[in-house]
């Protein structure tokens, strides 16, 4: 699973409010490369939470991104290469994610989250 | 062949081998990709070159992810089973894959979404699978969610196989609760096999955008630039899509048996083919006494 999901997914248990980010228990994390596409990353930069897109990203040991980002700095190439490293590069292989709100686990296996309910939670 | 949805629960139908059969069946690869090509074409992306980001919601092995992919589209894809999930990541999709139920909604946050495809996948939530299932909250919870994390004026374009009219009904009235726009598209109406379903949905209020792009083949003319490729699909044995097709039935004579023309017809066949064949004669496609 990339970060790109990962900033996109938010806990859907009944009753929770606040379920975003899920937090990360990585036990294996991998980097593949991917197709860098500069408009992608432009089109896709206003709809990216940051602060959980950067607290992800360090989690995996990737600590390259800067606390704060706004849309000018789009037009340097270098913030660009970090932002797409760490949206489209860096993936959580093995481990779990956590819902903030009520500390569910839903396992990471083979890159697939599992992400059922189990029936009282719908 | 019954519908797969009367049989088990999608988690347990599409087992090991059913999952196999979509990477080693080059007749379902096809199709797969024909239907995925028609649901991107409906979903109408801006033509800019920008590659966006789309939900493919029953990804299952992925084969409908890869027509993404290769249109340079980055996708997350949701399927409740894991046999086919396996055979995804075999195949080494480009795209994210989640482990998850549509009927539980998509857990996604709201606006993020360029548009999303399903295919053959909807229908499902027609059947309750388990006691705790009821149809109608669960296709609420799928749509309603759909609708929240799609961007507005962003389309959904779902291809289904109804099994009635009072399910594409219900499937179309919970969608248009949600909020969505939109209405169905029939590719080839006419066709038995051809015929292919298309919910399409847009987000947000009617507008010169949300008007209905029209089904193909829908004008009496059958199957124009699909009857070569149709007429392959025959001789294949591997049937998944073709529900409810009438069996063939061969001509019998109210008598009984299939006529002396028939018989000596097969018999010339089976000549042609170099088998050796009792000759014709005034005996041929004659019962036998009853002292016999």
């Amino acid at each position: 699973m990339r970060l790109l999901t990962h900033n996109m997914l938010a806990s859907n248990i009944k009753g929770v409010t606040s379920g975003y980010p899920l937090r990360i228990e990585a036990h294996q994390s991998a980097a593949k490369e991917a197709d860098f596409n500069a408009d992608f990353l432009r089109n896709v930069f206003p709809k990216i939470d940051w602060p959980a897109l950067v607290s992800a990203a360090k989690t995996l040991g990737y600590g390259d991104l800067p606390e704060e980002a706004e849309p000018s700095m789009l037009e340097s190439d270098e913030f660009l290469r970090r932002f797409h490293h760490a949206l489209l590069e860096v993936h959580v292989e093995e481990g779990a994610l956590v819902c903030p709100e009520t500390g569910r686990r839903f396992p990471v296996n083979k890159g697939i989250p599992n992400m059922l309910l189990h029936e009282d939670e719908v | 062949m019954p519908r797969p949805e009367l049989q088990a629960p999608p988690e347990i139908y599409y087992n090991e081998s059913e999952a196999r059969k979509y990477t080693t069946s080059s007749r379902i690869v096809d199709i797969q990709a024909r239907i995925s090509e028609r649901a991107l074409e409906l979903l109408n992306l801006p033509n800019d070159g920008v590659p966006r980001l789309l939900l493919d919601i029953g990804c299952g092995s992925g084969l409908s992810g890869e027509t993404l992919s290769e249109n340079g589209h980055h996708w997350i894809g949701y399927d409740i089973s894991q046999s086919m999930l396996n055979v995804a990541v075999e195949r080494e999709v480009e795209g994210d894959l989640l482990l998850a139920d549509m009927g539980q909604g998509l857990g996604l946050r709201p606006g993020v979404i360029d548009g999303a495809i399903s295919i053959s996948a909807v229908q499902w939530l027609c059947y309750a699978q388990t006691s705790s299932h009821e149809p109608r909250l669960r296709l609420k919870a799928f749509f309603g969610s759909l609708y929240r994390c799609l961007a507005r004026g962003a389309r959904a374009v779902l291809q289904l196989y109804a099994e009635n009219m009072d399910q594409s009904e219900m499937i179309m009235t919970y969608a248009m609760r949600a909020g969505f726009a939109g209405g169905v598209v029939v590719d080839y109406p006419h066709s038995t096999r051809a015929r292919k379903a298309y919910l399409v949905l847009t987000c947000g209020p009617p507008s010169t955008q949300t008007t209905l792009p029209k089904g193909k083949g829908e004008d009496g003319e059958m199957c124009s630039d699909d009857s070569d490729e149709s007429a392959d699909d025959e001789n294949q044995t591997v049937g998944i899509y073709e529900r409810n097709r009438p069996k063939k039935r061969l001509k019998v004579t109210k008598k009984g048996g299939r006529g002396k023309q028939w018989v000596l017809k097969k018999k010339e066949q089976m000549r042609k083919k170099g088998h050796t064949v009792p000759p014709d004669t005034k005996y041929t496609n004659r019962k036998r006494k009853a002292r016999f």
